[in-house]
């Protein structure tokens, strides 16, 4: 394989909130504290994980949308966090962000031709005529036709809506996509036609993704590798086979388990947790999981357990594999 | 298992907009059995929740309206029922839950006085009685802390909370049937997976019967008893689930079921249903699934086929033809 296009080391955010009744007590939120993975060049790392366990905050770092409170993200081979505004720039039209809602990111104004092109003029790529006619190849590319160009966004599906999404990230020619739950808005049957479309679109440009999904279901399509995260922390991280095939983690067999089994026939002893994540202003003392994990032991409410790699190469961060 | 509840019978909703009438459900019969889980499956825009607006009375009207057919409770005929009957049936008898609990809760009122609200409205119960059965009901969706929950409002609480407190709410009555219009849909699978469990539940202690409105069929095969497949407006399959699951007749279904991808599966393209589901009303004749169909024949194109069958029925010419040259041979 290749050598890692971007690297993320020890990355943390954290919120200061005023808590308590006069708003007096400061607290910390952790929304992401010390994640470090690498992406290779044309692969796809999946991030997978319930709502409010960071994956979005540590996207959105990673596009510097957000100011990280530490880390380092390296992209092909530069610190990104040390590069100046003008680089920083160039850096933005590399790595290109697709969104869960695609309603929300639309602007309902504007027609899906300008929406589209918008990143271009900001880049300054081309001249009108260049761009129109870039618009019209990136509408037939993600499956729709030229003339849907003149149309607004309302006027589309969900999935089409998605579609015009990919279009318009796609526009700058990226390297690095990150794919913020692109499908999880959308029907089980139009999810399956935007992964094909985004896989397509992987081998024809050589793509590298970053693929964030609360649902292991949609991520294993699309994944060579996948890390799981909860409160802020990546607790197995793993080749796709051998994660969906063995999964070691209790919060990853769990989230695995609670997928439905599209047949009737198949009664798995489903785990079910319990309860929510819990805020990432208090983490449970210990492994921040273990007031809902089915198999907790002693340690795991006095002692944090940390990343280890198991003979397969993936790691683990729980104190059954110490 | 065998006394009917809900029967609806070649029902027709349509709405009347700018741009003429859009026949959003268009001629649908099922029925609902004491005790049983229905499913109701099909993708985005084929008429679900029109079909559950218009059994609950609850259609917006205008645009919406019911133009043809009849909706039966225990025989009698709801489908054109006065509000004030409708608003008894919903206190009484058939309750719904819908995907986004926060906005069927009042931001305003605590969790306590939205749940009272429901109770008051069906029983006489002193104010302590009410607090107890409040409780009793949080207990019973297995919310914790149920005291505490009462004087809480709906934005502290996490979205699987504010479902769990949606179906407290629904249950307060005791209904015969509840329709839960995608429940889970906004939440996350391991929440999903707790809502689904609890509603299994629900329906074997309480034996309330549940129609289970969902775009997923993992979810259909995971609870429910029997299933209604629509398609755009239309049912196009009805069976036992499992026996749609082991023979799926309609390649429309066969098709959503295909398009679940595989957790352990090899992971080359996944199959998918080409185009989409077609604006009510603009497929003129012929099947309406066609333009989509793997398996789409000439008389498709310019005949309807109807829904056949008895236990396990469907809408294709396919498998119509099919069973015929079995009968024969
Ligand atoms: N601006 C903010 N201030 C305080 N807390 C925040 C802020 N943004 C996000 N959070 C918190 O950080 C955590 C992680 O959020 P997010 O990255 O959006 O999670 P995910 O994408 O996994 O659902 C959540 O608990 C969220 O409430
Ligand atoms: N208020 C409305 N006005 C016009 N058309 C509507 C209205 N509500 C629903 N429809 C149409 O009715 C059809 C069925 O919608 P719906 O029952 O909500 O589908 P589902 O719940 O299966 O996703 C859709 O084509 C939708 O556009
Ligand atoms: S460390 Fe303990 S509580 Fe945490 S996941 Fe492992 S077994 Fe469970
Ligand atoms: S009737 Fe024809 S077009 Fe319709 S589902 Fe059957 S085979 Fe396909
Ligand atoms: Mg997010
Ligand atoms: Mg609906």
């Amino acid at each position: 394989m290749s050598e890692p296009l971007l690297q993320v080391e020890n990355l943390k955010k954290y919120y200061p909130i005023n808590g308590g009744k006069f708003g007096s007590v400061s607290e910390t939120v952790r929304a992401v504290d010390g994640v470090s993975f690498t992406v290779n060049e044309g692969e796809t790392l999946g991030i997978v994980g319930e709502s409010g366990c960071g994956k979005s905050t540590t996207g959105r770092m990673i596009m510097r949308l957000i100011e990280p409170t530490e880390g380092k993200i390296i992209f092909q081979n530069r610190n990104i966090m040390e590069l100046t505004k003008r680089e920083m720039r160039k850096a933005r039209k590399d790595i290109q962000m697709i969104f869960q809602d695609p309603f929300a990111s639309l602007n309902p104004r504007h027609t899906v031709g300008h929406i589209i092109e918008e990143p271009m003029i900001v880049h300054h790529m081309g001249d009108k005529r260049q761009r129109q006619k870039r618009v019209e190849e990136l509408l037939e590319l993600v499956g729709l036709s030229s003339y849907h160009a003149k149309r607004y966004p309302h006027q589309f599906s969900g999935g089409q809506r998605q579609r015009i999404g990919i279009a318009r990230a796609l526009a700058v020619r990226p390297k690095v996509i990150i794919a913020d739950e692109p499908v999880s808005a959308l029907d089980v049957s139009v999810q399956s036609q935007v992964l094909n479309l985004l896989k397509d679109l992987q081998k024809k440009f050589n793509l590298t993704f970053i693929f964030i999904a609360h649902d292991l279901s949609v991520v294993r399509h699309i994944s060579d590798r996948v890390g799981v995260m909860y409160l802020g922390k990546v607790v197995e991280l793993s080749e796709s086979e051998n994660l969906y095939n063995d999964p070691k983690h209790p919060y990853t067999k769990a989230l695995l388990s609670a997928v439905p089994i599209p047949d009737p026939d198949i009664k798995t002893e489903r785990i079910i947790l319990e309860g929510d994540v819990p805020s990432p202003a208090h983490p449970p003392a210990g492994c921040a999981f273990h007031d809902r994990c089915p198999v907790a032991m002693d340690i795991c409410s006095i002692e944090q357990p940390h990343l280890k790699t198991l003979d397969d190469g993936r790691l683990v961060s729980c104190h059954l594999y110490n | 298992m065998d006394e009917t509840l809900l029967k609806v019978e070649g029902l027709q909703t349509s709405f009347f907009t700018d741009d003429g009438e859009v026949p959003a459900v268009d001629g649908i019969d099922f029925s609902v059995h004491e005790g049983e889980i229905l499913g109701i499956v099909g993708e985005s825009g084929c008429g679900k929740s029109v079909t559950s607006l218009s059994i609950m009375g609850l259609l917006p009207s205008p645009p919406g309206k019911i133009v043809g057919g009849h909706i039966y409770y225990k025989g009698e005929d709801i489908s054109r029922a006065k509000e004030s009957r409708m608003r008894k049936l919903r206190g009484n008898d058939i309750a719904m839950i819908f995907q986004e609990p926060m906005t069927s809760l009042n931001p305003v009122f605590t969790i306590g006085e939205q749940l009272m609200e429901a109770i008051r409205l069906h029983n006489h119960l002193s104010k302590k009685e009410q607090v107890e059965r409040s409780i009793e009901l949080l207990k019973l969706v297995g919310l914790p802390r149920a005291k505490e929950l009462l004087a809480e409002y709906p934005h502290e609480l996490s979205g699987g909370m504010r479902q769990r407190v949606m179906i407290a709410m629904a249950m307060s009555c005791n209904p015969k049937v509840l329709i839960a219009d995608e429940p889970t849909t906004a939440l996350d699978v391991t929440i999903q997976a707790q809502i689904l469990d609890l509603m299994v539940k629900l329906n074997k202690e309480t034996h309330t019967a549940i129609i289970m409105i969902t775009h997923d069929l993992g979810v259909v095969a995971q609870m429910c008893h029997r299933v209604v497949v629509m398609y755009a407006g239309k049912i196009v399959e009805e069976g036992p689930v499992k026996e749609i699951f082991s023979h799926p007749n309609h390649p429309y279904t066969e098709g959503l079921i295909k398009s679940i991808p595989d957790l352990h599966g090899k992971k080359d393209n996944l199959y998918t249903i080409k185009g989409s589901v077609p604006r009510p009303g603009s497929i003129a004749k012929g099947c309406l699934f066609a333009p989509r169909c793997e398996f789409v024949m000439d008389k498709c194109r310019v005949n309807a086929p109807e829904l056949s069958g008895s236990v396990h029925k469907s809408r294709c010419f396919l498998h119509q033809e099919q069973g015929r040259k079995e009968v024969h041979t």
